[in-house]
């Protein structure tokens, strides 16, 4: 189970996710809500990771497909406070050096300008 | 003399909503086996992935179709076979999702991952069709003393 909260600021809208993206209902509640997002033109988008406990490949792929969504149409996907077991996962598939991470919320937001 | 190495399986449908079923089992029974909190995490995402590698592309979510998961141990070492009844696959086949043209793919990071938490990982064909994925993880003297997601 996946529970999303959306809040904005300085242009960029904040995923607080908290719960599993995991194969099933988390991984397609997550690219349900980026999809929502994209329609509404929202394409800055940071992802804090705090509360989520739990991503496994589906959740990755998950990740990657909505960077690349964003990527082509010119829109920013940055992620936040990614846990330890997170990062793992993206360090061995050479992930965190595709994505942005930030420990910082503000430092993120400032990226974006 | 050899140790007595104590079996226990579970035997699912296939359908995605068992897959936690079997990544709690697992982080049950490695505990039990004596794997740290962190370590049973990492077994148990392991069989997480096969698992749903055997529901996904083996039995191709034919729910008729069972996935056996069996575990055995001793004092030092866990193993553990993922059992379908799917078509088999070619590993050759699989990619590696380290290629630069496959890093940015939204899937085929499963095997990589099995490989990457586990010490041995052996995909052979099952007698009668499908296949078993068996994975063996150690003990080690500190956890966290080896595997790639440890540093």
């Amino acid at each position: 189970m996946l529970t999303i909260k959306q809040r904005d600021a300085e242009g960029v809208t904040i995923l607080d996710l908290s719960g599993r993206i995991t194969i099933g209902q988390g991984s397609a509640q997550f690219r349900e809500a980026i999809r929502q997002l994209m329609e509404q033109g929202r394409n800055r988008l940071l992802l804090n990771f705090a509360d989520v406990s739990y991503v496994d490949s589906s959740g990755i792929g998950e990740l990657v497909s909505a960077y690349t969504t964003l990527n082509n149409q010119g829109g920013q996907l940055k992620l936040l406070n990614l846990p330890k077991r997170i990062k793992d996962l993206l360090r061995i598939t050479k992930l965190l050096t595709v994505f942005e991470t930030f420990d910082d919320e503000a430092a993120a937001l400032r990226s974006f300008q | 003399m050899q140790q007595r190495k104590p079996t226990v399986g579970l035997t699912i449908a296939s359908d995605f909503h068992f897959v936690e079923l079997a990544e709690i089992v697992t982080k049950h029974v490695a505990a039990l086996v004596g794997f740290d909190e962190d370590a049973a995490g990492w077994i148990s995402m392991a069989v997480r992935e096969a698992v749903i590698n055997a529901i996904k592309h083996g039995n191709k979510q034919d729910r008729n179709k069972l996935v056996e998961i069996e575990f055995s141990f001793n004092a030092d070492t866990i193993t553990i076979k993922v059992m379908d009844r799917g078509e088999g696959f070619d590993l050759a086949d699989v990619p590696n999702p380290l290629d630069p043209e496959n890093l940015l793919k939204p899937s085929g990071r499963g095997i990589f991952y099995i490989r990457s938490f586990m010490d041995e990982v052996h995909f052979s064909p099952r007698p009668g069709g499908g296949t078993i994925v068996s994975m063996v993880r150690r003990k080690r003297r500190k956890e966290g003393e080896k595997k790639d997601a440890d540093h």
